[in-house]
C-alpha cells in the first residue's frame, strides 16, 4: 500500500494494520487446527511441526506489518469501486461452478456467458447468443472430444 | 567430443524423419495454445495429452510431450503481456514489465523478444543438456536432505531481495503460500492435514487453481468496473520488432537467463518457477536503473523468458539420465515413457542412445518450429487485444473454470479457484504481493519433508545445515541477500529510496 498522507484527525486504522492483524489472526487460526497434529520432537518432527513454525513465522510477519503500518493508507480512504461488480462476478462463478457436474459443461457455461454478456454487459441478444452458445460448443469439442477431456454432461445428454 | 558428435548425427536421423517432424510441429503448436489459455498450463495440457500419447512409439510420444512443455513455455508468457495472466507459473514475473510494456504500447516487441529469448535459452540448454549432462547430473546427485532444504529457504529468501515492497509483507506472503502447501496428507506420517473433511483436498491443492485464481481471477476482479482496455493501435510489423536498443539491451539478459536457468533447472524443484524468479531479481539488481523495473524494462521480459526456458530444457538432464523427476511436468513425461516399457536412469543412453540422442536433436528442431511458429504469429497474438473486453472477460473466466476443472476433473479446483480470486482481490488491495504465494505453495511439500529428513539426520541438531560446504552456502548467500535487502531499513539514508520515487513502497 502506497504511503499516502492524509490530513489527521485523531487516530486512523490505517490498512497494513488491519491487513497485518489479520494475518496474526490467520496463524492463531492455523495455531489452533495444528494442536490436532503431533508435533513429535525436533529429532523427529511430526506433522505438526513444520505448520507450527510456519504460524509462528506468519504470526511474527503480521505482526511486523500491524506495527510499521502507521503511515499506510487510512481505511476509510481506500476505494472500493468495484468491488460490487466483483462480487457479482464471483457468485456468478460460483453458481456456474454448483451447476457444473448437475446441468453439464455446455448448458452451464453457455448459461455463464449469456449471464456475464446480456445482463451485466448488456450486448445486442444475437451476438450474446452466438458467442454463448459457440463457445460452450466449439470448447466442449475440443475438449471433450478431440482431447478426450471427461467435462460433465447433463443428466439430457447436452 | 567425437562420439557426442556421432551420437547428435544419430539423434538428428531419427528427428529429421517426417513423422517426427509432424509431432514435433504438432506439439509446439499444442503447447503455445495450451501456454496462452489461462488455467491450461503446461502440466495440464500434458495430462491431458498423455491418454493420447498411449498408441504412439516411445519418441514419438516423447516428443510431442516435449513440444507441449517448452511451446506453453513461450505461450504462457503471451498471455502474462497481453492481459496479465500468467497461463503458467513461470511466467508470472514477465506479467511486470510485459504488461506494462503492453499497456505502454510495446506488446509486440515483448512479444519478440520472449520469443528470442526463448529460442536462444533453449537452444543454449539444448547444448549444455547435450555436453554437461553427465557431470552435472552428478553434481545434483550430491544434494541430500540439509542442501535440498537450503536451496528452497535461498529461493525464498531471494524474494525479499528481489522484492519491490515491504518486506514483511513478502515473507508473510511466502509464508502464506507455504501453509497453503501444507494442506494434503503428510508424506511421512500419512496425518491428512487441514482437509475440512473434504476429500479432494487430502491430495493437497495444486498450483494450477492457485495460480489461476491469484493472477488471473484477481485480475479481472480488479478490472471489473473497467469497461474497456487501453488497446494499443494495430501495430505494423516493423513495430513488432524490437528496436536496435532493445535488442542490445536484451542480450545481457538473455545471456545470463540462459546460464542461471540452466544450471538452475538441473536442480529437482520447481526450476523453471524459481529460475524466473532468480532472473529478473538479478536483472534488476544489475542494472544501473532498476527503477525501470515494474514500469516496462524489456530486461526484465527477456531475462525471466529466457531463464524458464533453459530451465524447461535443463530438467531434462535429471529426467533422462538419472530417472528422477524434476518436477510435475517431467514426473508425468516418466509416466509417458514408462508406459511403453522404457526406465529412464543411467543405462538410457547406452541402451536406448536414438530414443536419447532422437529426444535431444528433437528439441533442436523444436526450438526452431518454435521460433518460426511465433515470431510471424507476433501480430496474431498482438490482434487479441483488440476483442472488447466486456467479451474477453466473460471468456477468460469461463477458460479459468474450465482449465481448472481439466486438470482433476474436480470442481473443487475450480472452487479453490475462486476462493483465490477472492483473496488475491483482497490482498491486491491491501498491497499485497501475490507471486511469493504461488512460490511458496510449489516449494512446500519438498521443504518440510527435506527439513525433516536434515532434522531427522542430525538426531535434532540445526547444526546440521552449517556443516555441509553446499548448504551453508546457499543459506549463507541467502541471508546475504536478505541483508542487502534490509540495508536500507537498518541504515536510513537521506536519499530517497528508489522504490518511493517511482510510486511503489519502500520496505517497512
Amino acid at each position: 500500500m502506497s504511503e499516502q498522507q492524509t490530513p489527521s484527525r485523531g487516530w486512523q486504522l490505517r490498512s497494513d494494520q488491519v491487513s497485518g492483524l489479520m494475518l496474526v489472526a490467520l496463524a492463531l487460526y492455523v495455531w489452533w487446527m495444528n494442536r490436532a497434529y503431533p508435533l513429535g520432537t525436533v529429532a523427529e518432527p511430526g506433522p505438526g511441526y513444520v505448520p507450527l513454525l510456519l504460524a509462528i513465522f506468519m504470526g511474527a510477519m503480521g505482526l511486523l506489518v500491524a506495527l510499521s503500518g502507521g503511515k499506510s493508507m487510512p481505511l476509510a480512504a481506500m476505494e472500493w469501486t468495484e468491488a460490487k461488480r466483483a462480487i457479482v462476478l464471483l457468485i456468478a462463478c460460483g453458481v456456474a461452478a454448483f451447476a457444473l457436474e448437475r446441468l453439464g459443461y455446455r448448458i452451464t457455461m453457455a448459461a455463464l456467458l449469456v449471464f456475464f454478456l446480456g445482463v451485466m454487459e448488456r450486448r445486442k441478444p444475437v451476438m450474446v447468443a452466438t458467442v454463448g452458445i459457440g463457445f460452450a460448443f466449439v470448447t466442449y469439442y475440443l475438449f471433450a472430444t478431440l482431447l478426450r477431456v471427461p467435462l460433465p454432461v447433463s443428466s439430457w445428454g447436452v | 567430443m567425437v562420439e557426442t558428435f556421432n551420437n547428435l548425427l544419430l539423434g538428428f536421423s531419427v528427428a529429421l524423419q517426417p513423422q517426427i517432424l509432424m509431432y514435433a510441429f504438432i506439439g509446439c503448436l499444442i503447447g503455445t495454445l495450451v501456454g496462452m489459455l489461462p488455467g491450461v498450463g503446461p502440466l495440464a495440457g500434458i495430462s491431458m495429452l498423455l491418454p493420447a500419447t498411449f498408441g504412439l512409439n516411445p519418441i514419438v510420444a516423447m516428443v510431442l510431450l516435449a513440444g507441449v512443455y517448452y511451446g506453453a513455455m513461450y505461450g504462457g508468457s503471451t498471455t502474462s503481456i497481453l492481459i496479465r495472466l500468467p497461463g503458467e507459473a513461470a511466467s508470472v514475473m514477465t506479467c511486470i514489465d510485459g504488461y506494462a510494456m503492453t499497456q505502454q504500447g510495446r506488446a509486440g516487441p515483448a512479444l519478440a523478444i520472449a520469443a528470442i529469448g526463448s529460442f536462444i535459452a533453449g537452444t543454449l540448454g539444448v547444448v549444455g543438456l547435450m555436453l554437461l549432462a553427465p557431470t552435472l547430473a552428478t553434481f545434483a546427485l550430491r544434494f541430500g536432505p540439509p542442501e535440498y532444504t537450503a536451496l528452497l529457504l535461498m529461493g525464498l529468501l531471494v524474494l525479499a531481495y528481489m522484492t519491490g515492497g515491504s518486506i514483511p509483507k513478502t515473507l508473510a506472503m511466502a509464508g502464506l503460500g507455504l501453509m497453503l502447501g501444507m494442506i494434503g496428507i503428510d508424506a511421512m506420517s500419512g496425518y491428512t492435514r487441514f482437509s475440512f473433511g473434504v476429500l479432494e483436498l487430502s491430495d493437497g491443492i495444486g498450483i494450477v487453481p492457485v495460480a489461476v485464481g491469484l493472477f488471473g481471477i484477481s485480475e479481472i476482479l480488479m478490472t471489473a468496473s473497467q469497461q474497456t482496455l487501453k488497446l494499443p493501435k494495430n501495430p505494423s510489423l516493423r513495430e513488432l520488432m524490437p528496436s536496435r536498443s532493445e535488442l542490445k539491451q536484451s542480450i545481457g539478459p538473455i545471456a545470463r537467463g540462459s546460464t542461471v536457468g540452466f544450471f538452475i533447472g538441473i536442480i529437482p524443484g520447481s526450476a523453471h518457477i524459481i529460475s524466473s524468479f532468480i532472473a529478473y531479481g538479478i536483472e534488476r539488481r544489475v542494472s544501473k536503473t532498476p527503477e525501470r523495473f515494474g514500469h516496462g524494462a524489456i530486461e526484465g521480459v527477456a531475462g525471466p523468458e529466457s531463464a524458464n526456458n533453459a530451465a524447461a530444457t535443463g530438467a531434462f538432464i535429471p529426467m533422462m539420465a538419472l530417472g528422477i523427476p524434476t518436477s510435475p511436468v517431467t514426473a508425468v513425461m516418466i509416466a509417458a515413457v514408462m508406459v511403453h516399457g522404457i526406465s529412464p536412469g543411467p543405462m538410457l543412453i547406452s541402451q536406448q542412445p536414438e530414443l536419447f540422442w532422437g529426444f535431444v536433436a528433437s528439441m533442436y528442431v523444436g526450438n526452431v518450429v518454435l521460433l518460426i511458429l511465433n515470431l510471424p504469429m507476433v501480430g496474431l497474438f498482438v490482434s487479441l487485444l483488440r476483442i472488447p473486453y466486456a467479451y474477453l472477460y466473460p471468456c477468460i473466466l469461463a477458460f479459468c473454470i474450465l482449465g481448472c476443472y481439466s486438470v482433476g476433473n474436480s470442481v473443487v479446483d475450480v472452487w479453490i479457484m475462486l476462493a483465490m480470486g477472492g483473496i488475491g482481490y483482497a490482498l491486491r488491495k491491501f498491497g499485497f504481493d501475490l507471486a511469493p504465494v504461488a512460490l511458496g505453495l510449489v516449494l512446500a511439500p519438498m521443504l518440510e519433508l527435506s527439513l525433516r529428513q536434515s532434522l531427522a539426520m542430525s538426531a535434532g541438531s540445526y547444526g546440521i545445515f552449517f556443516e555441509r560446504p553446499i548448504a551453508v552456502t546457499m543459506l549463507g548467500l541467502g541471508v546475504l541477500m536478505l541483508v542487502i535487502s534490509l540495508k536500507p531499513l537498518i541504515f536510513k539514508s537521506k536519499k530517497k529510496d528508489w522504490r518511493a520515487t517511482v510510486g511503489l513502497d519502500e520496505p517497512s
